[in-house]
């Protein structure tokens, strides 16, 4: 089971250079599948498998990168359902409630973000994956019945097309140049 | 319907759970995940491009705490239903955007804005804005109860669906 992190959005002193920057570009689509990755990617950005190596385990001790692994894709595996779920939680329960619902079976991420009113009165957001609507339907109903009264109303927002998905896609400085973005 | 799950043996699954997190960083990392697996080297790269190739391992690498990386942010836009296509090719366009998902809303496309630091992610959301000619919904995280570690699949319960 995950375990529930809280990270607040302190300002990150988290500072890339333009050679991690470099690795980050050349790495957030995947490592190469071949027996020295860290030298396959060298090759890439002009350095050495150690300095990559020790960048990359640098960069893994800020959070900057948060896991190394290999990344299942959820749909291909039957998880055709994917929905957003907004709550409009009362403001004094929602870091209690927060980390309770970042517990639940199916989310798999859980944040708080600013309500825009009145058009955006949500300001919890839990993304829940299942195999069908029906369940997805039966996780919210979970987490409704968790928030209780501290939520007044929610939605669930299906996707129904995926337009566009890629791993982090760090901007180039200078030349926006970096228009490889696969599609899903 | 994808129903890749039947397809995969005991190995496949340990592999894929077992390395949602934690690859490591050492000198020989897929030599050092066949030891634990009990494979060989070669035999566990064949098996992850397989994987790879049959779309159950999106891929293989660097998660990355985009707050951390540099600055970014949820936004959603309300289009017209009839012209959503084009709208998303204009927002899959601007540099940055990676994800970008049509959703049963008024606000029928969400996306996420990346950018170096916070004052390039304020001028392409701008910029963007101005593009489409429509108002931006931004919605930055404010705390993050629960961040993208993975989560167990139920191999089980997916034989039986």
């Amino acid at each position: 089971m995950s375990d529930s992190t809280c990270l607040s959005e302190a300002p990150t002193d988290a500072v890339l250079d333009e050679r991690d920057r470099a690795i980050v570009l050349a790495t957030q689509s995947g490592l190469p599948l071949v027996s020295d990755p860290w030298a396959a990617v060298g090759e890439q950005v002009g350095m050495s498998a150690e300095e990559v190596r020790r960048r990359m385990a640098r960069m893994q001790e800020l959070g900057v990168i948060r896991r190394i692994a290999a990344v299942p894709n959820h749909y291909r595996l039957g998880y055709v359902a994917n929905g957003m779920t907004v709550w409009d939680v009362d403001d004094t329960h929602i870091d209690r409630l927060g980390r309770e619902v970042a517990r639940l079976p199916g989310v798999s991420h859980c944040y708080r973000r600013p309500r825009h009113l009145p058009e955006w009165p949500y300001n919890l957001f839990a993304m829940l994956h299942g195999r069908s609507r029906e369940e997805v339907e039966r996780q919210a109903e979970e987490l409704a019945a968790l928030l209780g009264d501290a939520c007044r109303s929610h939605r669930i927002l299906y996707s129904s097309r995926i337009l566009k998905k890629t791993g982090l896609r760090l901007a180039k400085r200078h030349a926006e140049t970096d228009r490889s973005a696969e599609k899903t | 319907m994808p129903r890749l799950a039947h397809q995969l043996d005991a190995l496949d699954r340990r592999l894929i759970d077992g390395y949602q997190r934690d690859l490591p960083v050492c000198e020989r990392p897929y030599a050092a995940m066949a030891e634990t697996l009990g494979l060989a080297e070669s035999e566990l790269l064949e098996r992850l491009q397989r994987l790879q190739h049959l779309g159950v391992l999106s891929r293989v690498g660097p998660v990355f705490d985009h707050a951390k990386a540099g600055a970014s942010l949820l936004a959603a836009v309300a289009v017209p239903e009839d012209e959503r296509e084009a709208y998303a090719e204009l927002i899959n366009l601007a540099p940055g955007v990676n994800h970008n998902y049509a959703r049963e809303h008024d606000y029928n496309l969400w996306f996420v804005m990346t950018a170096p630091d916070e004052q390039q992610l304020e001028r392409r959301l701008d910029h963007l804005e101005e593009t489409l000619g429509r108002p931006l919904l931004r919605l930055p995280m404010l705390e993050g109860f629960h961040i993208d570690l993975g989560f167990p699949i139920p191999w089980d319960e997916l034989e039986d669906a």
